[in-house]
């Protein structure tokens, strides 16, 4: 479409163009990692233990398909080191003597024929003596199995503020309780897979559906023992990650370069369904112990929190999972006294792993029915409860951090409880239930909330490790191109990209490219992670594009303003003179924030999203069935770039949170799941999602009261509307039904049991 | 993927005639019966699951005789091919046996429902399946042909045990027969239908129950009850529709009736749900179901 030479005047910030990618996807152009074609391709399986520990003592290969057409490998057959490298190298690429997991891969295979080599998969059998496993998450931290490690504890921290022993001892209140979370799988809508080419010749490529380009590349490098410049990872079109395809690619990568480095052919490696739910990682469940100590008006007055993570059979990303989950743990409350013991245990489940939401949601889920938990003990509203302990601008939070965001809670809380005009539904329903009680009806209902926040970004010091880069550069021509490992999922970035470049250059969205990620192509702008993406790289390409500007117009090629055509041909005399139109920007940490790793001590997230969500419930006592009538969903997230596309993170959001809270359940028989079927793992359907009323306060920002990091004050966004859904959810079913639950997923089966408990 | 394509021997049948004597070979020891594939859409799911057993399989999808619902006066035959989306959309279904479309609404997606049959769901046998407890409540007929005649079985003696049924595997369901209520008929009707199946579309059921009863004042006339999920069958619940009959419809019946009923289902335990659920819920449907006829 050819765009009128003229002036771009309004900023293209806060508008919501189409996406990007859009039209490639709907008209079914989009090439996913399974529509690859690739000549001469032999396709892979993965043969699986179905033990979840033991020693490996042999393989026998039964007769039945033609062996000798069949590449087979093994561990034996890999030339660098056996593992699959992130922040420990304790997880094996194949496993060689120690089984530690049920699905934990063996042996790989390929051929020509997909039948031919799931008939082989069959027909290859492990001989496994099995071990002793251990499962749950308290009977690894102390009981005798020994896992992992010399004690099962993959890592532990603490956090300190005050005197917490002393403030118990002389509290008038205090309230203790337990509270669980389960596994929850990611449901991208795309299974996993890769394509790889590898030989010692040309190296190794990989094509794959993918979140983080360059961890990939790190574990290939190291499995292969190559320098890394031999390693290539290219992004196909990604259908949807959600943490699912931050760390896994990275062993489906692996095994496919494998299968090609000993056939010498390209092999395409997709997983089913059925194998991606039951051998990728989930959510990590949970389990958190608190005891709070109140003064009669409900002020906190100390806090206590016992966090322990199930980190399932290696390490893999859990140390992080469990410092995000342990540092929300308090909420956004403001207590003097607070201490977080936080471990993450090992146990013979497939490994968990990363999940939007990342450790937040489990903490925050326990602190959030905690507090409802403390105003029904002393007494009082909930939401009062979380007015009179709201975090004020300059108190310090758990690690000392000082808050220096201008967020007003109180303030957003209010206007929460007016959108959803809560406080005249608390009333009705509680008149309706007592009611229906009375007469016999079945129908309870209930309204409820959670406030909570999200720190964007990694936690502490990891920006500053990350170091990311963002390059962008200019054709003679005019057009500019973003160079980023920043991965589109689906969640809209080659879009917001595009509108942070545009506002910089004054340019139309048809000047600009962002290119695909590969390694060969773009610097490390770091993994697509962590509601990382806009705030923190977005930022990058927004001073790289503003350097650019500088560059063209410092030449004198370029005036304060210009239509797209005067721009163009300023890059093409640049170009005729032999410079260089390409610009770095590098993360610079801003001034004045400061972390500890050992202590836990310091600034924990450069900035934070706050919200407040409040879920309206209708619980029948016929079938003890749960439905979400109406959600509302209020955030600060600084200020919007695309309001169309982060009200579509809220609404996804909020729908895998009814999901947490709800739905989706995973059956666990001796380590593995028994209901890896989307007809048994039940994900809430377009018809179970209720209607999501989401708003932005960005005003903060707006007036300049609140100046974040990320480009024209936006903040992360991706992973909060996990955070507080699922709280949100279950408090509208305590005042629905009255009843505590403090576990997830509450099924319908689980509020049986409650209500013949409570009887 | 996890089947073997090249594993399976496939034909498709364009009469009949044709389908039944493809069935008849199915005496063949060595080689295994031919197994009737109309909808396909339970066996895609086993297919890509790789339990789908490895034999012969005649597509009936062709077959026009075996479509379409058919109005007499005093019946309603429904063809074995009739799809989920016809028995939704036909008008005297949805007036007189309300439960069958209320069922073929419950069922899969549009796409199933577009492609999965009446037939083809009642011989898979899945004690799972969302519309058996709505033909058990009708008091439905089956009609099965093989090269030898048709001969006609009520429903309710149809399954036997878990996925066992009462068609030999020369036969062929060919059409579903429902009596409709003479007019005027005594009493007042009441259907009940109610899926449990934890979300509100693309579930299988936790428990599924289906009531028909017509009462006139206190007294239940008649009454019948069809559960799904309960137990290794689609169960038609004949002992507590006897201690229905027995007297007036009051607390104290009611009473009754779920102690018979909880005697009378056989529930399990499994991935999807667990016993106590089950029966607690069968027996709060009832409940419902009794209420309703009472006119609350």
């Amino acid at each position: 479409m050819k765009q009128p030479d003229v002036l771009q005047q309004e900023s293209p910030i806060g508008q919501s163009p189409p996406r990007k990618e859009g039209a490639a996807k709907v008209t079914g152009k989009a090439v996913y990692v399974d529509d690859l074609p690739v000549a001469g391709a032999i396709y892979g399986a993965t043969v699986r233990s179905k033990v979840a520990r033991g020693r490996l003592v042999g393989i026998t290969y039964h007769p039945g398909v033609p062996w000798e057409d069949i590449s087979v490998v093994t561990a034996a057959d890999i030339p660098g080191k056996n593992t699959i490298a992130l922040i420990e190298h304790d997880q094996p690429c194949l496993a060689d003597q120690r089984i530690n997991h049920p699905e934990e891969a063996v042996v790989l295979l390929a051929h020509p024929d997909r039948e031919v080599v799931e008939k082989a998969r069959r027909l290859v059998e492990l001989h496994i003596d099995p071990l002793p496993p251990v499962f749950d998450l308290d009977e690894s931290l102390d009981g005798d199995v020994r896992v992992w490690g010399k004690d099962n504890v993959i890592k532990a921290f603490s956090i300190d503020k005050g005197d917490v022993a002393q403030a118990f001892a002389s509290a008038e209140v205090i309230v203790e309780g337990d509270y669980a979370t389960g596994a929850q799988e990611q449901l991208y809508i795309e299974p996993q897979g890769m394509v790889a080419l590898a030989s010692p010749k040309h190296g190794i490529t990989v094509w794959g559906s993918l979140q983080c380009p360059y961890y990939i590349h790190d574990a290939l490098a190291t499995l292969f023992g190559v320098a890394k410049e031999r390693v290539r990872i290219i992004q196909c079109e990604t259908g949807g990650g959600f943490g699912g395809k931050e760390e896994y690619p990275s062993m489906i990568a692996a095994h496919a370069a494998l299968l090609a480095w000993k056939s010498r052919r390209p092999v395409k490696l997709i997983y089913d369904r059925h194998e991606d739910m039951l051998a990728t990682t989930k959510r990590h469940p949970s389990r958190t112990r608190i005891r709070s100590a109140h003064d009669r008006d409900g002020k906190l007055l100390a806090l206590d929190v016992d966090f322990r993570l199930d980190g399932g059979a290696y390490m893999t990303l859990s140390p992080v999972v469990l410092s995000r989950g342990g540092l929300h743990a308090s909420g956004p409350y403001h207590c003097e006294n607070i201490r977080v013991q936080a471990r993450a245990a090992a146990t013979n489940h497939p490994p968990h792993g990363a999940f939007r939401g990342f450790g937040a949601p489990q903490s925050v889920f326990a602190m959030e029915r905690h507090l409802d938990k403390v105003a029904e003990q002393l007494g009082i509203e909930p939401v009062e409860l979380r007015r009179r302990n709201f975090l004020q601008p300059g108190q310090k939070m758990a690690t000392g951090q000082v808050l220096r965001d201008s967020i007003d809670l109180p303030q957003l809380l209010d206007r929460a409880l007016t959108m959803s005009d809560y406080l005249r539904r608390r009333e009705e329903f509680s008149r309706h239930n007592e009611e229906a009680a009375a007469s016999g009806s079945s129908l309870r209902k209930g309204i409820g909330l959670a406030s909570f926040m999200h720190g964007a970004g990694f936690t502490g010091s990891g920006e500053r490790y990350l170091a990311s880069i963002v390059a962008v550069d200019a054709t003679p021509q005019g057009m500019v191109r973003i160079r980023a490992s920043s991965t589109e999922i689906g969640q809209g970035k080659d879009t917001v990209f595009t509108q942070i470049a545009q506002d910089v250059l004054g340019l139309p969205s048809s000047m600009i490219e962002v290119i695909r990620p590969d390694t060969a192509e773009v610097p490390n702008s770091g993994p697509t992670v962590a509601s990382r993406t806009v705030m923190v790289v977005g930022k990058l390409v927004q001073r790289a594009c503003q350097e650019l500007r500088r560059k063209l117009s410092e030449g004198g090629l370029l005036g304060e303003s210009y239509t797209p055509t005067e721009f163009a041909t300023a890059c093409g005399i640049f170009h005729q003179m032999g410079g260089s139109l390409r610009v770095e920007s590098q993360y610079q940490q801003p001034s004045g924030i400061e972390w500890d790793d050992k202590k836990y001590r310091g600034d924990a997230y450069a900035t934070y999203a706050w919200a407040v969500y409040v879920a309206e419930v209708t619980v029948d006592l016929v079938t003890y069935e749960t439905r979400v009538d109406r959600f509302w969903a209020l955030q600060d997230a600084g200020r919007i770039i695309h309001p169309v596309l982060a009200a579509g993170q809220i609404e996804g959001g909020v729908a895998q949170g009814v999901g947490f809270a709800l739905y989706e359940k995973v059956v666990w028989q001796s380590g593995r799941m028994q209901n890896a079927q989307m007809t048994n793992y039940i994900m809430p359907t377009s018809l179970d999602v209720p209607d999501i009323f989401v708003e932005f306060d960005d005003r903060a920002t707006r007036t300049g009261a609140d100046a974040p990091h990320g480009p024209r004050g936006a903040k992360g966004i991706g992973e909060l509307p996990l955070d507080g859904s699922a709280p949100a959810v279950i408090s509208a079913v305590h005042h629905a039904t009255g009843l505590m639950i403090s576990a997830i997923p509450m099924t319908p089966e689980d509020l049986l049991q409650a209500l013949e408990t409570a009887r | 993927m996890s089947h073997n394509l090249s594993e399976f021997v496939a034909c498709s049948a364009l009469t009949l005639p044709e389908a039944l004597a493809r069935l008849a070979e199915s005496s063949d020891p060595e080689r295994g019966p031919w197994r009737p594939l109309a909808g396909g859409t339970d066996v895609m799911v086993t297919m890509a699951a790789g339990t789908l057993p490895v034999g012969r399989y005649v597509d009936i999808w062709p077959l026009a005789e075996l479509r379409g619902i058919t109005v007499t006066d005093d019946s309603v035959e429904i063809g074995a091919l009739t799809t989920y989306t016809e028995l939704r959309a036909h008008p005297v279904i949805t007036a007189e046996f309300p439960l069958l479309s209320l069922a073929a609404r419950e069922t899969g997606a549009i796409a199933i429902q577009n492609r999965g049959t009446i037939g083809g769901n009642i011989a898979n046998a899945s004690p799972a399946a969302d519309t058996p407890p709505g033909l058990l409540a009708y008091d439905a007929e089956l009609e099965l042909a093989s090269l030898s005649g048709t001969r006609v079985v009520p429903y309710a003696r149809f399954h036997s045990k878990y996925k066992q049924m009462d068609r030999r595997p020369d036969e062929l369901i060919t059409k579903v027969r429902l009596r409709r209520e003479p007019s005027p008929s005594p009493g007042q009707p009441i259907h009940y239908y109610r899926k449990v199946g934890t979300r509100a579309a693309q579930a299988i059921s936790k428990v599924c129950f289906a009531g028909f009863a017509r009462i006139d004042g206190q007294k239940l006339l008649t009454v019948r009850i069809g559960l799904g999920s309960v137990a290794p069958i689609p169960l038609r619940c004949v002992r507590t529709e006897a201690a229905l009959l027995s007297g007036p419809l009051d607390e104290a019946l009611i009473r009754r009736a779920e102690a018979t009923l909880s005697y009378e289902i056989m529930p399990i335990d499994d991935v999807r749900s667990n016993l106590r659920y089950r029966r607690t819920v069968t027996l709060n449907l009832l409940r419902e179901f009794l209420t309703r006829c009472q006119g609350r």
